[in-house]
């Protein structure tokens, strides 16, 4: 199991010290690795690059402002993405088109069960594959075809490798129900990437159906 | 525990728990009973391997660049607002 207590950083906590203490010019060189990070945050929930960049730089601002509310034993990265999840469904909030509704709807109990419904043999990933243009658009639909409390658990832990526990505390849900909503998702992006990967992308053939059990 | 005395279970069971396996976070009996029916079982077997792969996909930067690379200018926009910021009273 990968490690959920927070990691010390002497550097970090002595810039967070000096910011606290009134030099806020050194801000930027605290954020400065975490910027991928709050963007992908933000862009977990809202689905697109110009609203993510849009919140996740309303976020960085809003962390220099409350800066003084960090708590030492948090971890800062993850004090970060949970402002940058909140700045993002503020926005879902304010400009509502009922595309999130179920952001909005308080209930946000997970799905019935789910069984994957495809069963492509799926072995290897020939290395050359990762680079195929036909992947990351796959790649890319298959995020947004999650709904949003799917991609976002997706995001924060497989793509973004915070752990399950970080991932719990930035989404303020527990931990049961990131470990629920991971699963749904895991599956969701496998069934959707499946279908290519059984030699479609790699060998350029469209008779995949083939190699199915049924 | 010997092999004969794992106690089989569904489909079902290992679907829901495919991705705490995947995490190392199942019990290690759980894991035997898993990996006993997995052994004989080729459609979970395309799920793990499927599951599996998608993870490793996700993490592997070559398949993911552009997707969340900064859109450009990201960072010169940022500091400029934080400059703003800073100089605001």
């Amino acid at each position: 199991m990968r490690s959920t207590a927070p990691t010390p950083n002497p550097r970090e906590a002595d810039l967070i010290a000096r910011i606290k203490a009134g030099n806020r010019s050194l801000f930027y060189e605290l954020i400065q690795p975490y910027q991928r990070t709050v963007y992908a945050a933000a862009y977990s929930v809202l689905g697109n690059p110009t609203d993510a960049e849009d919140a996740a730089q309303e976020a960085f601002l809003k962390a220099l402002t409350h800066i003084g509310q960090f708590r030492s034993e948090a971890k800062f990265s993850t004090w970060l993405v949970q402002i940058a999840l909140n700045e993002a469904r503020l926005r879902i909030r304010k400009d509502r088109k009922g595309l999130y509704s179920s952001i909005d709807e308080g209930g946000q109990d997970e799905e019935g069960d789910y069984f994957p419904i495809d069963y492509a043999d799926w072995r290897e990933i020939p290395s050359e594959t990762l680079q195929r243009k036909e992947l990351k658009e796959a790649l890319q639909r298959a995020l947004d075809a999650l709904k949003p409390m799917y991609r976002e658990v997706l995001i924060l832990r497989d793509i973004e490798h915070l752990s399950i526990t970080e991932t719990a505390e930035a989404l303020e849900i527990s931990e049961a129900s990131v470990k629920t909503r991971l699963l749904r998702a895991r599956l969701k992006m496998r069934d959707a990437l499946a279908p290519g990967m059984d030699g479609s992308w790699s060998m350029g053939s469209p008779t995949y159906k083939k190699v199915r059990p049924f | 525990m010997k092999e004969t005395q794992i106690i089989e279970i569904d489909c079902e069971h290992v679907i829901l728990q495919i991705s705490n396996y995947l995490e190392g976070d199942v019990s290690d009996e759980l894991r035997a009973r898993m990996e006993e029916h997995i052994r004989g079982c080729k459609h979970c077997a395309a799920v793990l391997d499927g599951t599996s792969n998608t993870l490793r996909l996700l993490a592997d930067g070559r398949s993911l660049d552009h997707l969340f690379e900064l859109p450009p200018g990201f960072s010169e926009r940022l500091r400029e607002r934080l400059a703003q910021n800073l100089s605001e009273p």
